[in-house]
């Protein structure tokens, strides 16, 4: 007798009717999935192998997709608010009803004063539609969820260096030897990170994690330096202070690539002070070396000087490069001088100094690939400074975040490590300039297109936005002097001032896909008691309020009328070259979304792709663009668009396969089975940069003459690293007293310092408001890599990993409070107080507490019994984080923001920890319970019974 | 007393590397996902919007924290699923002989049309890598992604477990331990990979490569090497400027 | 471990039923008619009540008749083997001493041998799991076998040899206990081999898999208070076999105090099972970082 029986087993199962290729919407990294589908059900998500944003991986949210789109919280209808506002009570309409009750809002509104509607849109990746609908309505309220993102991120590297981290750019990782990551959790390139550190581990390469919190990737970071939070720019600049102290800079790639030479006039007091030198045609001058005369910076064959000076009229003019050495060498930016408000030792940083001196210049790498420069030099390798830095809103998401994030790309860009092998690269269509982006608008006139896109980048006072009475022009307050450069918009205000009426009142809010009411909100129970807020007539303070969810959330609650998008797997979308696309460092590439399964609620009105509906809602109220001559609509749905819509002639929405012939790459007219092209292509388009265009880009002939051919340019659009960022000069010059565009007087210290042309920095505003005795700890979120914000806890399987968020607690604090296991704690800010269970963390910034970001829901929503762990002892930090710094004597709003940009400094947060008596086990604040339009979730699931 | 194959032809397992692992559970949910619509009964969640949602997986991430006096403390991703032990005491403990080990690869499998239920084979396993299903009845566990890995009915450079082809990071190698020459071989024997509680006699298969010490950098040993470059630059009479004068003439 | 009330009753009462099995296999006392059908009639009431008890914590109870089929290499498909033939057996025995007055007694003794091995082999479920350390140890078996012949034999009125085995397993379970509290760390197993980062330096949970629970949770990571489990074994060492001793050897025999002797040594039996699971800790524990520190 054999020792026991095998069973037979099939080992080569069918595993599925059809593949259909599309793009994941989990999260917004935008992974290419292969949908497996049986008898019409989804069964299976996995990753694309042939895509170039995951190479077939996937993460959790992405195969958790299924659960997602079987959610019992989607929603089913569109909806009609029939009790009060924040109760959840509503009633089913046809999208019919639901479109008229729109336009009968929004028409007059257009007619008669369009910036009383406000628009304002999460983070989708269709904002140049949802940007181009807004301007062609009239509106100057528009903006995505940038400012409350990371928009001192995006603005600082695009001012600085024409493009930014985020996903817009990329280590080298197949030869980067060094990598240094600041303040990154997740990350929107989520999967290319991981792919990359991975590739890294592989490599031998050395990683280095700064971040007050050491998980995630900075648990695999090689060395951790576990900063102070807010301290980062103080550490970089001590990092610039050795290496130009030792002369470890790249004075090369400085001169050819920087405005490290320009002349800076040095008439200290006169209106020019601090501005370049400039010749008649009003180009940037620089000391030519052979000749010692100025001449303009981009006279050919020119190698500029850095060490000279210029003598002119009695005013000293000197190249940036020497303003930069001595604002840094100086002994406040000594290792020494920061190390105890950074938390790291003298020594460290010296040591981390000199092993990116080491890595950039003892470990140049070459490349032999021949090219030829903008001014027409050639070149016959491609040298590079293999370190690479990646930073996000660690570093971004305080007051002083916008000149740390500059004080980074100082760093990369003396190192000679941006835009060469082994190095920081960009993705098409980066690298723009800032100049080469538009500038904000805002006349708005009744029955009229915007003048311009309202978003953009300020060159200088003149460009603020403000109405003719110099009142701000925008309800969010974006392009003033509280914060100039805010290119993104201020999302994070838009509720606070429309309930303030400061500056004005607003009539409609719309806003699409943010959960305003609850986790993407600072101080969240105010902000629902303004969107609940009557006036003395018993109306709301905010008088209407539509909202586009796809899901039962927080927000929809609180709106008045509830268009309900469909499923990621139900919809047409493009990842658009007008957008945020999907490029690669070496290629251009963007991809599409299409109905892989039919969007049906049997027994209900059903739901629609909200592009769609936005664009029916337009040919609705007859927008230019949106209506044909005879009154019929442009387009029948978002598809139409994204395939016969043109922005400029023949660049549409998406770049592949254009034309009739479908063979068009970047041009070409529109072609009519352009999406069944990409359907078949795998969902995706791609073309790659020709081997001579693929580094230096920004300088790079080839590289440029190839963005133009391609349609991502017009012109050729060379440029030089900012270092020197000269708009902010013209910012700080007004409020030294300078020219026609005057900044209030309260403002002008603020401006004074944090428009500081070099990179500087200043300790959070937090830091000047609270006392650091009574409130001892900074208090940070993180994103957890299997949760999306707040929509993952809909999901079966997500929620089981994160369905509590405690405090983490480090050793120290843990220590002084006496805390043990299973405790729960106050936590204060200076304007409120929460009650939160609390667990211990060593390998954390002693002085730090942090949680899980969104993770706390409140009771009723996303179809969850009203006993989920996530209503009962998960909870928000927003609770304790105020949109407003504390009154000064001068009864202003002074905005809890960066002053330049305006970002949510979401990260500023000063607290104070006591324990607190567990009773009940039950976070603190509670908020009364919602409705659920949806009903609840059935009680046991076991997908995949059915196949 | 054993019903375990004396010798199997392959010992198909897992490495994973705890120092590329960042703890995503990609590989958690991957797993979920093809394991819940393939072989045998799905992975139900129960209680699944309500109090306690409490589903079965085959795979799971811990963390850890981990501190050496005078060290900052070090965090590590742990993904756990069957170790598909060479002497596995869920098989011998099992009753209805559900439980086996595969003569041809040694991976572990329930038969699920034979298995009680009785959860034995979960009591004997050391490494919670079995969980009954609750709407089942039946224990579940990590199948190797049997009906991947030879399944014709995929493409071959698919033919890997799901949690392997998901992981991000790539921390997740898959291969034969019983070929010196294989991937998991090689990278188990160049990393010193551990074996999971050895004491316990199972001879797991799976390996785990160990996270690399961190921060033994912070020590002031290096820094002798590297101090020369952060050297000041030469002090001439006319001190910055001059060395930059000196410096830019190199190029 | 988990303290399910299904195994605890059916390793209790089978352990039971069986010892007194063994006892009227080899004929003690010797019974035949009515008192033979009330003596097997509560023996196998105990025995088949509690297997039938075992088989409420299945998942799948309907297949119970494939757990037969692995003799070879399982014990509980032993003890499920063994249980039937025991029954077998010693049915055919109590036939022929309730309805033919014939006494088997070769049947008997292979019927009482049987029934006994039948309760080693349920002791060897527990004993052989390396995962347990509290459990894998020779006592074990010695235990479970004391309880059944102890307690067998006090429902079999055999009041002097009940209670020197009962005084007897107090003493063993006392030991068992002392020896007990000892073995996970003997067996050597900590979260740094379970992890294999000792070389980190002292190694703990951050965070769980899951924030909420799962099966092995709940089955395997059981921890007791220590106040809780003395006082437990406190009254489980009183009831088991010192009370009934007390009772069966000081008093005067009668069936009030028969009756008596037996309720506390069920109380004490039910007991000591419960600190039996719920006190033993599972490897797997270590993972969860829950070990009961002391
Ligand atoms: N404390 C703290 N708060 C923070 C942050 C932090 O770091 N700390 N981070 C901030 C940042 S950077 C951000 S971006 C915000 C994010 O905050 P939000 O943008 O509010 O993020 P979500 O919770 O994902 O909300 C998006 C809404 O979109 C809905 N939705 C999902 N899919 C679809 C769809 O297909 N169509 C439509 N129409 N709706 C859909 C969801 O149901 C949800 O209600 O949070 C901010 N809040
Ligand atoms: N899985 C998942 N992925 C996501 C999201 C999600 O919700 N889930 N959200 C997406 C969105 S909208 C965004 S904006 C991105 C954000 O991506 P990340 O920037 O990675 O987001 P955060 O989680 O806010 O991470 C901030 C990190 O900075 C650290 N930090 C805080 N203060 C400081 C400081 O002063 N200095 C340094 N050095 N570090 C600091 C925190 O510890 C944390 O690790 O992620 C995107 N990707
Ligand atoms: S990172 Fe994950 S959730 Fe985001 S798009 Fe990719 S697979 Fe989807
Ligand atoms: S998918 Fe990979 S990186 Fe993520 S938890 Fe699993 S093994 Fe670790
Ligand atoms: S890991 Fe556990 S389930 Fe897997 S073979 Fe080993 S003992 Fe059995
Ligand atoms: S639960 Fe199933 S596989 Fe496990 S021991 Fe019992 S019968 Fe065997
Ligand atoms: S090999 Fe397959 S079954 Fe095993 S853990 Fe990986 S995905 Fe799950
Ligand atoms: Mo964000």
């Amino acid at each position: 007798m054999p020792p026991f029986e095998q069973p037979l087993l099939n080992p080569s199962p069918e595993v599925s009717d059809e593949i259909r290729k599309t793009t994941c919407y989990m999260c917004a990294c935008r992974c290419g999935i292969d949908v497996h589908l049986q008898d019409g059900k989804v069964k299976y998500i996995e990753g694309n192998k042939d895509h170039p944003v995951n190479k077939g991986v996937l993460c959790a949210k992405g195969s958790a997709g299924i659960m997602q789109h079987y959610s019992p919280a989607r929603l089913k209808a569109p909806l009609k608010r029939v009790g009060e506002r924040g109760s959840g009570e509503f009633e089913e309409i046809s999208w019919d009803e639901a479109l008229d009750i729109a336009a009968g809002w929004l028409g007059p509104i257009r007619e008669n004063n369009p910036s009383k509607l406000a628009f304002f849109t999460g983070r989708d990746q269709s904002q140049s539609l949802t940007s181009w609908w807004a301007q062609a309505f009239g509106t100057p309220n528009y903006a995505a969820h940038g400012g409350f993102c990371s928009v001192n991120m995006a603005a600082a590297g695009i001012y600085t260096m024409g493009g930014a981290f985020w996903e817009f750019g990329t280590p080298d990782w197949e030869r980067t030897k060094l990598f240094m990551i600041f303040g990154v959790a997740e990350d929107h390139d989520s999967n290319p990170i991981k792919m990359g550190l991975g590739r890294l581990k592989e490599r031998g390469a050395k990683v280095i994690g700064v971040n007050p919190v050491r998980s995630g990737y900075n648990a695999i970071a090689d060395e951790w330096v576990g900063i102070t939070p807010g301290t980062d720019g103080l550490f970089i600049l001590a990092l610039v202070h050795e290496l130009l102290r030792a002369g470890k800079v790249d004075l090369e790639y400085l001169t050819r690539y920087t405005n490290a030479p320009y002349l800076v006039n040095g008439d200290e007091g006169s209106a020019e002070s601090g501005l370049f030198m400039r010749d008649k045609d009003g180009k940037p001058q620089v000391l030519d070396r052979a000749t010692g005369k100025p001449v303009a910076f981009d006279k050919k064959g020119v190698k500029a000087d850095l060490a000279g000076t210029l003598r002119k009229g009695g005013v000293t003019h000197r190249p940036v490069f020497q303003l930069l050495a001595e604002k840094y060498m100086g002994a406040e930016n000594a290792p020494a001088a920061v190390a105890d408000r950074c938390g790291i030792s003298a020594d460290r940083i010296r040591r981390i100094a000199a092993e990116l001196a080491h890595v950039a210049f003892e470990e140049e790498i070459t490349i032999d690939q021949p090219w030829t420069d903008w001014k027409g030099e050639k070149h016959e390798k491609m040298t590079g400074r293999p370190v690479s830095f990646h930073a996000m809103r660690g570093i971004s998401a305080h007051s002083n975040g916008f000149q740390t994030c500059r004080a980074l790309h100082l760093l990369q860009i003396l190192l000679g490590s941006v835009e060469v092998p082994g190095g920081f690269r960009f993705k098409p269509p980066y690298p723009k300039p800032a100049t080469a982006h538009p500038k904000p608008h805002c006349a708005a006139c009744p029955g009229e297109v915007l003048n311009g896109p309202h978003l953009g980048f300020v060159q200088g006072p003149e460009d603020l936005m403000f109405d003719d009475d110099g009142n701000a022009a925008r309800i969010d307050k974006a392009f003033t002097w509280e914060n100039p450069m805010s290119s993104h918009g201020l999302m994070h205000m838009v509720i606070s001032n429309a309930h303030a009426g400061d500056p004005y009142k607003i009539d409609t809010l719309f806003m699409y896909m943010a959960n305003m009411s609850w986790n993407s909100s600072m101080n969240s129970g105010k902000v629902m008691e303004m969107l609940t807020d009557k006036d003395e007539n018993g109306d709301y303070v905010i008088p209407r309020i539509i909202y586009s969810d796809a899901y039962s959330s927080e927000m929809v609650a609180f709106a008045d009328l509830i268009l309900p998008d469909t499923t990621y797997l139900e919809r047409h979308d493009c990842i658009s070259m007008l957008d945020r696309p999907i490029c690669e460092a070496g290629a251009m590439a963007d991809s599409i979304r299409w109905p892989v399964v039919e969007p049906e609620r049997p027994g209900h009105a059903g739901v629609r792709g909200f592009q769609s509906a936005l664009i029916q809602l337009g040919a609705k109220l007859g927008l230019p663009g949106m209506v044909n001559e005879d009154g019929s609509a442009t387009y029948q749905d978002y598809a139409d668009y994204i395939q016969n819509h043109e922005r400029r002639p023949g660049v549409g929405p998406l770049a592949g396969f254009r034309g009739k012939d479908g063979k068009g790459k970047g041009r070409g007219a529109p072609n009519p089975d352009q999406i069944q092209a990409y359907i078949d292509n795998g969902g995706f388009w791609i073309d790659h940069i020709p081997d001579e265009a693929l580094y230096f880009k920004p300088w790079n002939a080839a590289y440029q003459d190839w963005a133009v051919e391609r349609g991502i340019f017009d012109k050729p659009e060379p440029y030089l690293f900012q270092i020197y960022v000269e708009p902010m000069r013209k910012f700080q010059l007004a409020a030294e007293g300078h020219g026609a565009h005057q900044p209030p007087d309260h403002l002008r210290a603020q401006l004074k310092v944090a428009m500081d042309p070099l990179p500087v920095w200043y300790p959070p505003f937090e830091e000047g408001v609270v006392d650091p005795e009574e409130f001892p700890l900074h208090a940070l979120t993180q994103r957890p890599a299997a949760m999306y914000h707040s929509w993952g806890s809909q999901n079966a399987w997500l929620r089981q990993i994160h369905g509590v968020n405690p405090l983490y607690v480090s050793g120290e604090i843990w220590q002084e409070h006496g805390f043990a296991e299973g405790d729960w704690a106050w936590l204060s800010s200076r304007h409120s107080k929460i009650k939160v269970p609390v667990v211990r963390m060593d390998a954390l910034n002693a002085r730090t507490v942090w949680t899980w970001n969104a993770i706390g829901k409140r009771k009723g929503a996303w179809a969850l019994d009203e006993k989920a762990p996530e209503a009962n002892k998960g909870f928000l930090l927003n609770h304790l984080i105020n949109e407003l710094l504390p009154p000064k004597a001068d009864g202003m709003r002074w905005s809890n923001s960066d002053p330049v940009t305006g970002q949510a400094a979401w990260f500023d947060l000063r607290v104070k920890i006591e324990r607190a008596d567990p009773g009940d086990q039950v976070a603190e604040p509670q908020t009364p319970s919602q409705k659920s339009p949806v009903g609840q979730g059935p009680k046991n699931v076991s997908y995949g019974e059915q196949f | 007393m054993t019903t375990l194959p004396q010798n199997t032809g392959k010992k198909l397992g897992l490495v994973i590397d705890l120092d590329t692992c960042v703890g995503c559970h990609a590989c958690v949910i991957s797993c979920k996902e093809w394991n819940t619509s393939n072989y045998g009964a799905p992975l139900s969640d129960m209680d699944a919007y309500g109090e306690s949602p409490e589903g079965t997986f085959l795979n799971r991430v811990h963390t850890f924290e981990a501190k050496l006096a005078d060290k900052p403390a070090q965090i590590v991703h742990f993904p756990k699923s069957c170790l598909h032990c060479e002497d596995a005491p869920c098989v011998t403990v099992c009753p209805t002989g559900a439980s086996y080990k595969r003569v041809e690869d040694g991976i572990v499998l329930v038969n699920e049309d034979n298995c009680i239920g009785c959860g034995l084979c979960a009591w004997a396993c050391p490494y919670g890598a079995r969980e009954m299903d609750a709407a089942a009845g039946v224990m579940k566990k990590c199948t190797l992604c049997v009906d991947r890995i030879y399944n014709e009915n995929i493409p071959e450079k698919d033919r890997e477990p799901a949690c392997v082809r998901s992981c991000p990071a790539g921390a997740r190698h898959f291969g034969d331990f019983a070929d010196p020459d294989s991937n998991v071989s090689l990278l188990s024997a160049a990393r010193d990979g551990l074996e999971l509680m050895p004491e316990l006699g199972t001879r797991p298969v799976n390996r785990y490569l160990p996270p690399r010490l961190k921060d033994d950098i912070t020590d002031s040993s290096s820094i002798d090497i590297l101090a020369p470059l952060l050297d000041p630059m030469p002090e001439t009479a006319s001190g910055f400027l001059g060395w930059l004068d000196k410096a830019l003439e190199k190029f | 471990m988990h303290p399910a009330p299904s195994v605890i009753i059916f390793t209790a009462l089978s352990g039971l039923g069986f010892g007194l099995l063994t006892w009227l296999g080899f004929g003690f006392p010797e019974v035949s008619g009515a008192t033979a059908f009330a003596m097997f009639f509560v023996a196998f009431a105990l025995a088949a009540g509690g297997l039938l008890a075992s088989t409420f914590h299945l998942g799948n109870p309907q297949r119970a008749l494939k757990a037969f089929s692995q003799w070879r290499s399982s014990w509980l498909s032993r003890e499920a083997v063994l249980a039937v033939a025991s029954l077998g057996v010693m049915g055919l025995y109590a036939i022929g001493l309730i309805f033919l007055n014939s006494t088997w007694q070769l049947l008997g003794g292979i019927g009482g041998a049987l029934s006994i091995t039948t309760v080693f082999s349920t002791s060897m479920i527990y004993a052989q799991m390396k995962t347990v350390p509290r459990w894998r140890m020779p006592l074990t078996p010695v235990l479970f076998l004391t309880y059944a012949l102890g307690g067998g034999a006090l429902l079999a009125g055999q009041v002097l040899t009940a209670s020197l085995l009962l005084l007897a397993l107090s003493v063993l379970q006392l030991i068992s206990w002392k020896l007990g509290d000892r073995r996970f760390a003997q067996a050597g197993s900590t979260i740094e081999t379970a992890t294999g980062l000792g070389f980190l330096g002292r190694v703990r949970l951050l965070e769980k898999p899951h924030s909420g629970s799962n099966y092995l949770m709940r089955e395997m990571v059981h921890v007791v208070g220590r106040k809780h489990a003395l006082k437990l074994r406190g009254i489980a060492l009183l009831t088991l076999g010192i009370i009934p001793a007390a009772l069966l050897l000081v008093l005067p025999f009668n069936h009030i105090i028969a009756v008596a002797a037996v309720a506390s040594h069920l109380l004490g039996l039910f007991a000591a099972r419960w600190l039996f699971f719920a006190e033993a800790e599972h490897v797997v524990g270590l993972y969860y970082d829950q070990r009961r520190v002391g």
